[in-house]
């Protein structure tokens, strides 16, 4: 296994046709949707590899003494505004902006030079030709178009598209910067965290969002478990949150671990607007925005764990960062597991399923089977163990199709793409 | 009744931490793991620990007086000529086919 092949973001565009991964050795991956044909009936909305170029490369900042991985945090595709498609990927201090563009026709029958490219003697031109557009075989070509650099001392977690279309957002450990899309000289600071003293600090930002049409406000997560929805029209800084989330806890029931389990590892709007959704060690949460002293939903994802806290916490998994996503109506959520789990819910009917990503247990056209992990007692055929989840096949990043039922799910280094089956 | 003397799995984890680890601080989610999160990726150099280094590799032919096996800093600190050089494969992603 190549630690440079580990996908570390997935994201699909706006329609749902392109599908874009990110992974630790700095490259972007671009899926295609086949489009609906005749002549192939089965391989309707197959992904196909579309384009892929090295985003970013690894950096040694001698000031600092600091390493900057190659490594891709997360994309968010622009909304297509012509023919090109664009996308942001980041890594831990740079954002690029890349512009993804098909090339079908090529120039032939030019004056000063020959087709193979020699250039033709001037002198020795005794006539005039206009250069015709003939048909080429498709090239897509990814150049970069900006670069959002130098404005994070801390390393970027997040990155957010306005819906505005003109601005986004980009968050680290401890603050948070607007920009514009077309301007890389610049960038406003509307959250700022750090304490005076460095010893002073409790908490670090761990996601942040804009929201899906209310271009003002945005929402970021920490790590003590609490959600900011902050309001630019009221201040240029936005150190004051506008609302504070957050669901009280039992403080009989505080340990060691309680904290840690309850930083939140990504925060994401409903597509309506309406509500959002947290994600942490152990549960998702979804919160009206309307009421901040508790979730109105919590789905727990594997609460077998909790009682495994101690190793979790000294093999680093507790630390592990679960990323959740909503399906194109907001009835469904989904999240990943371990062990190449992951798991969603119908928030309608309440049920729940698990199913697993990897090469045994999925065949091309053939149909997941639910998973279920035994908690404690007789093992039932089928079922797996707690003991025997393996920790190092995690999920954690995941991504649903804007409109259909078409799932994205990377396991590691290899990228799952499931449909509701076909009737 | 019975309900307040069964023990959270989450309590029973934590004494075993504690077990193991008796001097963790109290306050786990604290200054000292934050402030190990926002320092990933440090590497320090310093430059008398570099010449050493160097100095090091030219004497190698030399016998040393003493065998000792005892660590010097000056091995393990990465140097400039190292770093730049670690780029990532040039081969494509898998997953691009």
């Amino acid at each position: 296994l190549s630690t440079a092949d580990i996908i570390s973001t997935v994201e699909f565009n706006y329609s749902g046709d392109l599908l874009a991964t990110g992974d630790k050795g700095g490259r972007v991956v671009i899926f295609q949707r086949e489009q609906e044909s005749k002549n192939r009936p089965h391989s309707r909305g197959e992904y196909n590899v579309y384009s892929t170029f090295q985003s970013h490369e690894p950096e040694f900042d001698y000031l600092k003494s600091l390493e900057i991985e190659e490594k891709i945090n997360k994309i968010r595709w622009l909304p297509q505004q012509n023919a090109a498609h664009s996308l942001l990927s980041t890594n831990d201090k740079t954002i690029k902006l890349w512009k993804i563009s098909e090339r079908d026709k090529k120039a032939e029958g030019y004056n000063l030079k020959e087709e193979d490219g020699r250039l033709r003697d001037p002198f020795r031109i005794t006539s005039l030709r206009v250069p015709v557009l003939q048909p080429m075989d498709l090239m897509v070509e990814a150049s970069p178009r900006r670069i959002f650099a130098n404005a994070h001392t801390y390393h970027i977690n997040s990155i957010s598209v306005n819906s505005d279309h003109e601005t986004y957002l980009s968050a680290d450990d401890l603050r948070i910067n607007l920009w514009h899309l077309e301007i890389t000289d610049r960038s406003f600071n509307i959250v700022d965290i750090k304490p005076a003293n460095m010893e002073e600090l409790t908490e670090v930002i761990t996601a942040a969002e804009c929201h899906p049409n209310q271009c003002n406000v945005f929402v970021y997560s920490s790590s003590k478990g609490t959600i900011r929805l902050c309001d630019m029209r009221a201040a240029a800084l936005c150190d004051r949150h506008t609302k504070f989330f957050e669901e009280p806890e039992d403080p009989s029931s505080r340990s060691f671990f309680s904290e840690i389990i309850s930083s939140i590892s990504d925060v994401k709007f409903s597509h309506s607007g309406r509500y959002m959704m947290t994600r942490d060690y152990l549960s998702v949460k979804v919160w009206d925005l309307n009421m901040e002293s508790r979730p109105v939903e919590t789905y727990q994802v594997h609460e077998y764990l909790r009682s495994k806290l101690c190793s979790l916490y000294e093999n680093d998994c507790i630390f592990d960062k679960f990323e959740c996503c909503w399906n194109g109506t907001d009835s469904a959520i989904m999240t990943g597991s371990y062990n190449n789990f992951f798991r969603m819910f119908d928030r309608n009917t309440r049920r729940d399923i698990t199913l697993e990503a990897s090469r045994e247990s999925s065949k091309p056209r053939g149909i997941l089977k639910p998973r279920k992990v035994c908690t404690g007692g007789k093992r039932k055929k089928d079922e797996i163990s707690v003991d025997s989840l393996d920790f190092n096949k995690k999920i954690l990043h995941t991504a649903w199709h804007p409109k259909e039922n078409v799932i994205a799910v990377a396991a590691t280094n290899n990228l799952y793409i499931f449909q509701d089956k076909m009737n | 009744e019975m309900e307040d003397k069964v023990v959270s799995p989450e309590k029973v984890e934590e004494a075993k931490l504690k077990a193991r680890y008796p001097h963790l601080g109290s306050k786990p989610g604290g200054s000292d793991l934050l402030r190990k999160r926002l320092q990933k990726g440090q590497k320090y150099f310093d430059s008398g620990d570099y010449n050493m280094a160097k100095a090091k590799m030219k004497n190698k032919q030399l016998p040393t007086a003493t065998t000792e096996k005892a660590e010097v800093t000056g091995d393990h600190i990465p140097t400039p000529q190292d770093l730049p050089q670690r780029k990532p494969s040039l081969v494509a992603s898998k997953l691009a086919g």
